[in-house]
């Protein structure tokens, strides 16, 4: 009954969840510290008749999976920091043809090639804004190893279901984590698939403006010869030149992310209600954090801890909602401000916000928070 | 009237065309349709895949499954495309600046796979698209907007580098030669692995007229003269070859192709499973 129970890493759970979801396709190329999810890839896909190609560099990479995915296999890159920069150009064609892959960023130390084995936390405005333009992005963010598991499902889930790309953003304390993952069963877990077309060939819009806001998606070689472009398109596939229908194309694109919030965000709350300090926090700085929380409780100070799964699109009118009252926010990340500042943004209070930021490749223990936090409410006091 | 051609392979509602009076890129168009038509290929596998360009327009006005990429990458997504359906038939038009310099990468690494796709390279030995600046083709010496005092720049001979990569179908014809480039066109999409089919186009707009070549018909009468076909090669002196292009087959060789030795791997799996 409990053989389905594993001792894994998080890049590690990061495959075997891709492959519960139904990944069939995997193109990569090298790049630490995500490494192992290109090399299981490779040796786990044949057996299920799955296909994992090493390609040139992160770009054709990229474009690989979106060619994979219009043929019809559930398709996935990983990568790390820089590569994911050169990723980027090929995400926005993604968004804009609405086809659905995921791209694992296991965050590396920055800018540039900046410090490839430490750990960080710095991409979560390039998972947001990385590609130019206006567009909607989903970016998940474990903060375990199952959870990377579960995750990994969802990021597949969610980009079948809406037509998109999603970014799992993992950090590398995650990634190269062993811990005990219980992989369910086959059925256990939702699995979603693309809509598929209802219609016959020649009535078939591959960017209808359906009701959902979703169209449905024929791959190619399946008896629906139609256009994709990265150009903006209406809702036949082909290119126009229109202010118009380049503002309804975006709308639309928008609205399919934004009409569906309570779907697509995932979060939890720890000790929040009858706290009077807030963390708002993401990935591996969840578990520092929540060991602060206990610490601070233990000494009579009421904290509590929100904790990020979806980054993006962000959880605004939650983080909004559980501010409220609350003296003091914190937030930890291993980056300058990232989180801190889509706070800041929100939060119209007189509270004040803190960020306890590390860049150098340090993770952020628990005895730092504890003493920034600590720090701050001595300088209250003595105020 | 639309002629057989045209009905059977192009989105006749999308034409005319975006291509300039006199350009050459129609008429490899119509080359790649016909060698279509006369493969007897299913409609519904044929797959266009193109990159960003004056060539990469093409791929809207075809009636087949058509993915217009981002620039220079079209043999990536042609790559996944193909890999994660074998049954599809791949053919990728790509520019020479779109295959040779953004794309370069691209093109080496997929003649070293001898993935089963066919790349038609559209070269106008230009920048047509963004209004004439120098290419990887453009010959040295020659101008462009970029290179308003002649570009020093050595030209890519794109067949060269295709069989020096590893591809294993190589051949150039002219817009001027359009009976041989259907032929190479047909033999490539026949041909398991990687087949490159390099198509000469014109472009009198910006290529001719920034290096005063006359007109469409000046350009196109040019490679009559100029190109010759690489099989006369050993006959030919010194004197004849001078100034002059080889056109032609230059390779055509068997060799395993990159997705039956993948799929080699998989049965080895499903031997495994059934024992």
């Amino acid at each position: 009954m409990h053989n389905n129970i594993k001792f894994l890493q998080g890049n590690e759970a990061c495959v075997q969840g891709a492959i519960y979801a139904g990944m069939k396709f995997f193109a990569g190329y090298p790049i630490t510290p995500s490494t192992e999810i290109a090399e299981l890839s490779s040796a786990m896909l044949p057996k299920i008749g799955g296909k994992f190609i090493q390609m040139e560099d992160e770009i054709a990479s990229m474009a690989a999976v979106i060619g994979g995915s219009l043929g019809g296999l559930k398709s996935m890159t990983a990568t790390s920091g820089p590569g994911f920069s050169l990723k980027q150009e090929n995400i926005g064609y993604a968004c804009i043809t609405e086809i659905p892959c995921v791209i694992v960023n296991v965050q590396r130390g920055g800018p540039s090639t900046g410090l490839p084995t430490s750990p960080s936390q710095g991409d979560v405005m390039q998972a947001r804004w990385g590609t130019h333009a206006d567009h909607p992005i989903i970016a998940l963010s474990p903060t375990s190893v199952s959870e990377t598991f579960e995750l990994t499902v969802k990021a597949f889930n969610f980009s079948e279901k809406y037509r998109t790309p999603v970014i799992l953003l993992m950090d590398e304390v995650i990634a190269h984590m062993r811990e005990k993952v219980i992989v369910p069963n086959e059925g256990d877990m939702l699995v979603i698939d693309r809509k598929k077309p209802q219609v016959e060939s020649d009535e078939y819009k591959a960017y209808e403006y359906t009701e959902d806001l979703v169209p449905a998606m024929a791959n190619f070689g399946e008896g629906y010869r139609y256009n994709v472009t990265g150009l903006v398109h209406d809702e036949t596939g082909f290119p126009v030149n229109s202010t118009s229908e380049a503002e309804r194309l975006l709308n639309r694109l928008m609205g399919k992310i934004n009409s569906n919030l309570d779907d697509i965000l995932i979060y939890e709350e720890y000790l929040i209600e009858d706290s009077d300090i807030l963390f708002v926090t993401f990935g591996c700085m969840a578990r520092s954090t929540k060991e602060a929380v206990n610490n601070l409780r233990n000494e009579g100070i009421k904290a509590g801890m929100f904790v990020l799964k979806t980054i993006w699109p962000f959880p605004e009118e939650k983080i909004k909602q559980v501010s409220k009252d609350k003296n003091m926010i914190f937030v930890p990340e291993m980056n300058l401000g990232q989180i801190r500042q889509e706070v800041e943004r929100l939060v119209k209070t007189d509270c004040n916000i803190y960020g306890i930021n590390k860049a150098n490749g340090e993770i952020i223990t628990p005895e730092h928070i504890n003493d920034y936090v600590k720090g701050v409410l001595g300088k209250c006091l003595a105020e | 009237m639309p002629s057989r051609i045209i009905k059977n392979n192009f989105r006749v509602d999308r034409l005319p065309h975006i291509w300039c009076p006199g350009c050459g890129h129609g008429i490899l168009m119509r080359a790649i349709a016909v060698a279509i038509e006369e493969s007897n290929l299913d409609k519904d596998k044929v797959c266009i895949v193109s990159g960003i360009g004056c060539s990469s327009r093409a791929a809207g006005y075809m009636d087949f499954n058509t993915l217009h990429t981002t620039h220079g990458r079209a043999i990536a997504f042609a790559t996944g495309l193909k890999v994660a359906n074998p049954d599809l038939k791949v053919i990728v038009i790509s520019g020479d600046g779109d295959a040779s310099a953004i794309g370069g990468n691209h093109l080496i690494h997929a003649c070293r796979r001898n993935i089963d796709i066919t790349t038609i390279i559209f070269n106008n030995n230009i920048y047509g698209m963004t209004g004439g600046q120098y290419s990887p083709t453009t010959p040295n010496k020659e101008k462009g907007t970029t290179a308003p005092y002649g570009n020093i720049d050595k030209a890519f001979d794109i067949c060269q580098l295709a069989s020096g990569a590893g591809a294993t179908y190589v051949a150039r014809s002219t817009v001027y030669h359009v009976n041989k480039m259907v032929e190479y066109v047909k033999k490539g999409i026949k041909h398991k692995g990687f087949s490159l089919v390099e198509g000469v186009s014109a472009c009198p707009t910006y290529y001719g007229r920034k290096n005063k070549k006359g007109s469409a018909v000046d350009l196109i009468k040019e490679m009559k003269h100029k190109f010759i076909d690489i099989s006369a090669k050993d006959k030919l002196s010194k004197d004849d070859v001078k100034n002059k292009i080889f056109m032609g087959e230059f390779k055509d060789v068997k060799e395993p192709e990159y997705i039956e030795e993948y799929f080699k791997i998989i049965d080895m799996f499903k031997k495994e499973m059934s024992i």
